[in-house]
């Protein structure tokens, strides 16, 4: 039964983190997207193993379902096809994994010696672990304030989202005609190109 | 779970994780890109509270509930920055971040 | 460890057996519509291949396995061959949790009419797995179907494609928000996640009744879910050839033909067990102690079985029979109109459904007289709807708006 779940752990970490160093090394955007939908599943499983059910689920749904397609949107709405793609890293991305490696190194140094991690008493196998009603409890008791602050947040980000990407096509009274449109396009251009 | 897998061994994935987020976020021209390292790296953290949540505390709810709280701060980020996005294009038709530089000096 | 194997073992047999099901399930869908949508426009509907068409499916398969397999040159090769199968595999994966039947191997069918909570000795083997949020994995499954549509769309490299999936993803990811928030208010009606206790729930009284807005809202939202008329703009053949697998030809369109079918059962399979009473009906207890009196405990859990599965197919059918008269009977919406409704009439309908069940369950605390209350205040709500929706002009923006006529050079005479 452990080796079981040692070989699951083995093979759910190489997902998540070969799919994430896809996302980082893969040219097209879109394609780098979707491993990083791989990577989204790989921790939802990771989830599912460290038995947090509740929130393997809301991994699933809120970054599979909701913020990987608003990822694709994005890509596809800014998908610029003339201008070919030129380099996909800075100049100096070997700085970037310099840094990422050294601060890898810093972490993993205190995280394997010189803790053994067994701060409070380890309770049983058997003891209960907390799942979605005693979440649902904490949520309306203990972190009621928290909650509520986050739809504040969740409301302001919907409503700051639509504001900043609001095409300003959609507020004209008139629709135009393409040639027109292209005109006025091309003005806009030059206005940006005078300041 | 926990008697098979040591939680330095969770905690060395989310770790690596978060290191090769943070390569992404400072490596690529592409501001889409840019926010995809992001969001990697605010699943490596979410790792490691459920890591911490499970293995030393599981009868309190609090790691799980951070988490959660973890993920609606993502998603807020990830809808308001990828409209940043599309704003930026529309105006100079690139979504390259360091062509997008009108306020160097 | 023996006993780990025996349980993996009849996990496997459950899910090919399932799989097979819904399969031939898929196939004699696709048949039902065409004899009924043909019934219902007075043709008679295919029934040549057999006796009164029963064959036809299989000559379907025969047909589409034959046909030569394109992969046009310019096609993102991977993400195009992966489509297909990313939006089969979910259609599929809902059926992990719903519970078509309850089949006690225990050989005791009472443990199917007990109470969850205090009765575990339950191994139904009609249900794949009775999570505690199987109802949240229901929606979470929904939201990754998505997938299949948008990525067909974007990997074909074609402008009709395109269009098909960028509409697709919008249009599934707007409904999703109406669709969840019909089926929390039912989750707020029976007070968990898990499938089997909703329809434990739901013994005395089906939560159609005082959940009737919500069922509705589910209904629509549910078709809009599917990309099935009257909101297939996805698929407008007159404007998009077939939209977003124009490109796609042979077994991996049956692919995605199979997809929409099978999560048209799935919808159905899930309308019926949140708000239909699941494979429940009267008379099923009775049966249940009538056979067990006669044969023993194990022929009347094996007939309360039987006949639960019976029950449950029968309201899918319901269901299905619903989903293909809307098909027959409506004309697609225009694009800007099923945004519309959906971000202005459905959701906040929805979201008045939920704060309504919240207050009507913590106000009048029996059960019976808020059912009543909340039928009768989704009735007037709807009602309230209808009267609105009919008087608010079509877009009224629309009206200040003109057309420009485009300033013709004007050719020189000579």
């Amino acid at each position: 039964m452990e080796l079981l779940i040692q070989i699951i752990f083995v093979l759910i970490s190489t997902l998540i983190l070969g799919a994430a160093v896809m996302v980082v090394r893969t040219r097209n955007v879109i394609h780098s997207a979707l491993w990083l939908i791989a990577s989204f599943f790989g921790i939802g499983a990771l989830y599912l193993l460290l038995e947090a059910e509740f929130l393997a689920i809301a991994q699933v749904l809120i970054y599979v379902g909701a913020i990987s397609v608003l990822i694709l949107f994005a890509i596809m709405l800014t998908h610029n096809v003339t201008s070919g793609e030129g380099h996909k890293f800075y100049q100096r991305w070997w700085l970037a994994l310099l840094v990422s490696l050294m601060l890898f190194a810093v972490i993993l140094v205190p995280t394997l010696v010189g803790q053994d991690w067994t701060i409070t008493a380890r309770p049983s196998e058997e003891s209960a672990i907390a799942g979605a009603v005693e979440m649902g409890t904490a949520f309306m008791r203990e972190y009621l304030l928290p909650f509520e602050i986050a739809a504040v947040l969740l409301l302001v980000a919907l409503t700051g989202a639509i504001v900043i990407a609001y095409e300003e096509r959609a507020q004209r009274r008139r629709i135009l005609t393409l040639a027109q449109e292209l005109a006025l396009r091309k003005q806009q251009q030059q206005n940006h190109a005078e300041e | 779970m926990i008697n098979a897998v040591p939680l330095s061994a969770v905690l060395t994935i989310a770790a690596a994780l978060f290191c090769i987020g943070l390569f992404g976020a400072m490596s690529r021209r592409n501001a889409v890109s840019i926010l995809m390292g992001v969001e990697l790296m605010l699943n490596s953290v979410n790792i490691n509270l459920v890591a911490f949540w499970r293995y030393l505390q599981p009868d309190l709810i609090t790691g799980q509930v951070f988490a959660i709280f973890v993920i609606t701060v993502a998603a807020a980020e990830a809808a308001v920055g990828l409209a940043m996005v599309i704003a930026i294009y529309r105006s100079r038709q690139t979504v390259y971040i360091d062509t997008v530089d009108s306020m160097k000096g | 460890m023996d006993d780990i194997v025996v349980q993996v073992l009849i996990m496997l047999v459950q899910v090919v057996v399932l799989v097979l099901a819904i399969s031939t399930g898929f196939a004699y869908l696709t048949l039902f519509e065409r004899r009924l949508l043909a019934r219902m426009q007075n043709r008679v509907g295919p029934n040549r291949a057999g006796p009164g068409g029963f064959l036809q499916p299989a000559a379907d398969a025969v047909k589409l396995f034959f046909k030569e397999d394109v992969i046009p040159t310019l096609v993102d090769r991977g993400v195009y061959l992966l489509a297909p199968a990313l939006a089969v595999i979910p259609a599929l994966l809902i059926w992990a949790v719903i519970p078509f039947g309850c089949l006690n191997i225990a050989g005791d069918y009472q443990a199917c009419f007990a109470d969850p909570a205090t009765n575990p000795n339950l191994h139904n083997i009609f249900q794949l797995a009775d999570i505690d949020i199987g109802v949240l994995y229901l929606l979470a499954i929904t939201s990754i179907g998505v997938y299949g549509i948008t990525l067909a769309g974007w990997a074909s490299n074609s402008k009709y494609a395109m269009l098909g999936g960028i509409r697709a993803s919008a249009q599934l990811i707007s409904y999703e928000l109406a669709l969840s928030s019909a089926v929390l208010a039912a989750v707020m009606m029976a007070g968990t996640l898990s499938t089997h206790e909703v329809i434990y729930q739901q013994m005395t009284m089906w939560f159609v009744i005082p959940q009737l807005l919500g069922f509705v809202l589910f209904l629509i939202s549910g078709t809009a879910e599917l990309v099935r008329a009257p909101f297939d703009l996805v698929e407008a053949e007159q404007e998009l050839t077939s939209g977003y697998n124009a490109e796609y030809g042979s077994m991996k369109f049956a692919l995605f033909f199979m997809s929409e079918y099978i999560k048209m059962i799935a919808i159905s399979a899930i309308a019926v067990t949140l708000y239909l009473g699941g494979w429940n009906a009267p008379g099923l207890e009775l049966l249940g102690s009538l056979m067990t009196g006669m044969a023993g405990p194990l022929v009347g859990s094996i007939a309360v079985g039987l006949a639960s599965f019976l029950v449950f197919l029968v309201k899918v059918v319901l269901i299905l029979f619903l989903f293909v008269w809307m098909r027959a009977s409506w004309p697609r919406v225009r694009y800007d109109k099923l945004m519309y409704m959906g971000w202005k009439w459905l959701l906040p309908l929805a979201l008045l459904n939920v704060a309504m069940t919240a207050v009507f369950v913590v106000v009048l605390p029996d059960a019976l007289i808020h059912s009543v209350a909340l039928f009768v205040a989704s009735l007037v709500v709807m009602a309230v709807a209808y009267v609105v929706s009919s008087r608010v002009k079509p877009a009224p923006s629309r009206s200040r708006i003109k057309m420009v006529q485009p300033e013709v050079p004007r050719r020189p005479s000579s």
